[in-house]
C-alpha cells in the first residue's frame, strides 16, 4: 500500500523548494514538512484530526508565510485597485478589510485575497501559489505613479479559534496607531497596527477557519519569538495545513487552485459578496459586463456544498453524474469533516442541481456515491462582528 | 510466523490461512484513518492486486494483496470503526483473511526484523 491514489495538494517537488522562516521551529515542534506552494510547510503536528478539532474549542497557531504581502500606494491606489478587482476599495475605510478578488479580461478569477486600508497605503494577502503571477499582473496593470511593494522580508501568522483572543490579550500589545482598539476589541474584519515590545506587528481579525481569529503580519527576525510566546499560552498549539484545508472547508471557505480558478467567474463560484453593490452598478472592473449577464440570467454552474452518504471521502477530482451517467460537474474540494464526522465537498454543477436538498451522483475510482446538495457553511462560522459583542 | 512487504502490510501465516493488515508505520504515516474497505469472501486476488481501500483525511492509499490466493473475509469492525487501524494497527485493525495460493510466495517477504531494518533506511 502507500500508493496514495490522490494527492492534489502536492505539486511535484522538482524545483528548489523555499524555506520559512520558522522551518527549523516547525520540525522542532514535531511537524512533517511537505512541499506546497513551492515552500516546505508543515502538513500536521500530532495530527490533522486532533489539530483541528483543538482549533474548533481553544486556538490553533498557523505558519501561513507562504503567502504574498503587498503594500499598494500612490496617489489614485484605490481607484487604480478598483479597475483590478470588484470590490469597493474607495468605500473602504482605513482600518477595515475587505475580501476581493483578482479578475481576469474575461471575469475569471486570478486569485482571491484581502485587501486592508492602512490608512497612507492599502494591503494585500494574496494567495502563496499565486503571489509571483499576482505580482506581475499588479506590475503591468497597476498605474506608473502607483507604487507595489512585495513585503518578502515578513512573515505571517494565524491565531484560530475561540480561545485566540484570549491568548492573544496576554502578550499586552499597545496600539501603534491614534485611535487603535487594543487588539480585542478589533472586530471581524477590522484591521490595526500593534507594538509588541519594540516589535511592530499588522493584526486584523480575520482568518480562514470560520473561527473568530487574528492574522499577524510580522518582520521575519521577529516571527520565532512571537510564535514562542503565543504557544507558550496554554489554549495555542501549532497547527498544519491538513487542518487548515479541513478547518476552511468545513467553513465553506473556497481554495485558490482547487476551488477557485481562472476559467471559473465570480458568480459562478458563489462569491456574489464580494461583488461590492456600487460596483455592480457602475462596472468598470475586468469581466463586468460578462458578471452582470451572469447574475441577471444566472450562471451556467454553481459551486455548492455537498453532504456524501456513507463513510468515504470523495475528493477533488470526481465527477458529478446524472441520473443517464453524464458527466455534468465536478468535485473541487472534499474530505471527511473532523467535525461532523461525515464526508463533505464542494463541487460545481449544473444551476438545475445547485438547490439545496437536491440529490446527486459522485464518480470516484469507478465508483457511485450519493450526496446531497446543501447550504455552506457546513460549520457555522463564529465570527466576532461588530456590535455583536 | 509473521511476514511484512515492501508496501507496509503484514501478513500473519497461520497453516494455509492467513490474516493481512497495515503496519503501525503505515498508520503513522497515514495519519487519522476514516474509512476502510475491505474485499468480500470468495474473491481471488493475485499477488500485487488491489485488495482494499484505506483512506485518511488527507488521502485515499490501497492496500495490495500480499500474496495470492483467496479472501475469506473482511474485517466487518472496520466499517464503524476504521480508527481501529491507528489504534491497534498489527492486532484488532486486521484488514481480511486470506487462503493461500501459492505458499512460496512468502519466501519473497521480509520477516520482523528484516521489516524493521527496511523502514529504517526509509
Amino acid at each position: 500500500m502507500m500508493r496514495e491514489t490522490d494527492t492534489p495538494d502536492e505539486p511535484l517537488a522538482e524545483e528548489a523548494l523555499a524555506s520559512l522562516a520558522l522551518d527549523s521551529w516547525h520540525r522542532k515542534q514535531g511537524g512533517r514538512m511537505v512541499p506546497f506552494a513551492g515552500y516546505e510547510m508543515p502538513v500536521q503536528y500530532e495530527g490533522i484530526m486532533a489539530e483541528h478539532l483543538w482549533t474548533r474549542e481553544h486556538a490553533g497557531l498557523f505558519d501561513v508565510s507562504h503567502m504574498g504581502q503587498l503594500t499598494v500606494s500612490g496617489e489614485g491606489a484605490a481607484a487604480a485597485l478598483e479597475a483590478l478587482l470588484p470590490g469597493d476599495i474607495a468605500g473602504l475605510k482605513p482600518g477595515r478589510v475587505r475580501y476581493s478578488l483578482l479578475l481576469a479580461e474575461n471575469g475569471g478569477i486570478l486569485d482571491d485575497l484581502m485587501v486592508t486600508h492602512r490608512g497612507d497605503h492599502y494591503f494585500l494577502i494574496v494567495n502563496g501559489a499565486t503571489k509571483w503571477d499576482d505580482i506581475a499582473h499588479l506590475r503591468e496593470h497597476l498605474p506608473d505613479d502607483i507604487t507595489l511593494n512585495h513585503l518578502d522580508e515578513h512573515a505571517l501568522l494565524a491565531l484560530q479559534g475561540p480561545k485566540a483572543v484570549d491568548a492573544l490579550q496576554r502578550l499586552r500589545l499597545a496600539p501603534a496607531m491614534e485611535g487603535a482598539p487594543a487588539v480585542e476589541g478589533l472586530s471581524f474584519m477590522q484591521a490595526a497596527p500593534y507594538h509588541w515590545g519594540q516589535v511592530p506587528l499588522g493584526i486584523s481579525r480575520s482568518g480562514y477557519t470560520g473561527e473568530d481569529g487574528f492574522e499577524i503580519s510580522v518582520r521575519a527576525e521577529d516571527v520565532e519569538a512571537l510564535a514562542d510566546a503565543l504557544l507558550a499560552q496554554p489554549e495555542v498549539k501549532p497547527i498544519g495545513l491538513g487542518a487548515r484545508d479541513s478547518l476552511r472547508l468545513e467553513a465553506g471557505l473556497p481554495l485558490y487552485g482547487h476551488d477557485l480558478d481562472a476559467d471559473t467567474t465570480p458568480v459562478e463560484a458563489d462569491l456574489g459578496f464580494a461583488l461590492s453593490k456600487r460596483r455592480r452598478e457602475e462596472g468598470g472592473f475586468p469581466g463586468a459586463e460578462r458578471i452582470a449577464i451572469e447574475r441577471q440570467n444566472g450562471p451556467i454552474r454553481k459551486r455548492v456544498g455537498l453532504k456524501v452518504e456513507g463513510r468515504q471521502p470523495v475528493r477533488e477530482g470526481a465527477a458529478v453524474v446524472d441520473d443517464q451517467g453524464n458527466d455534468v460537474g465536478n468535485v473541487t474540494s472534499g474530505g471527511f469533516a473532523p467535525s461532523l464526522g461525515v464526508p463533505i465537498a464542494m463541487a460545481y454543477v449544473p444551476l438545475a442541481l445547485a438547490r439545496p436538498g437536491t440529490v446527486l451522483s459522485l464518480a470516484q475510482r469507478g465508483k457511485i456515491h450519493r450526496a446531497e446538495v446543501v447550504a455552506m457553511p457546513f460549520v457555522p462560522h463564529r465570527y466576532v462582528r461588530q456590535g455583536a459583542k | 510466523m509473521r511476514y511484512f512487504t515492501e508496501d507496509h502490510e503484514w501478513i500473519d501465516v497461520d497453516g494455509d490461512q492467513a490474516t493481512v493488515g497495515i503496519t503501525d508505520y503505515a498508520q503513522g504515516q497515514l495519519g487519522d484513518i476514516v474509512f476502510v474497505e475491505v474485499p468480500e469472501g470468495g474473491k481471488a486476488m493475485a499477488k500485487g492486486d488491489d485488495a482494499a481501500v484505506v483512506e485518511s483525511v488527507k488521502a485515499a492509499s490501497d492496500v495490495y494483496a500480499p500474496v495470492s490466493g483467496m479472501v475469506v473475509g473482511g474485517n466487518e469492525k472496520l466499517a464503524d470503526e476504521p480508527g481501529l487501524v491507528n489504534e491497534d494497527p498489527e492486532g484488532e485493525g486486521w484488514f481480511f483473511k486470506m487462503t493461500l495460493g501459492d505458499p512460496s510466495e512468502l519466501e519473497a517477504l521480509m520477516d520482523a526484523a528484516g521489516y524493521k531494518a527496511f523502514v529504517a533506511a526509509l
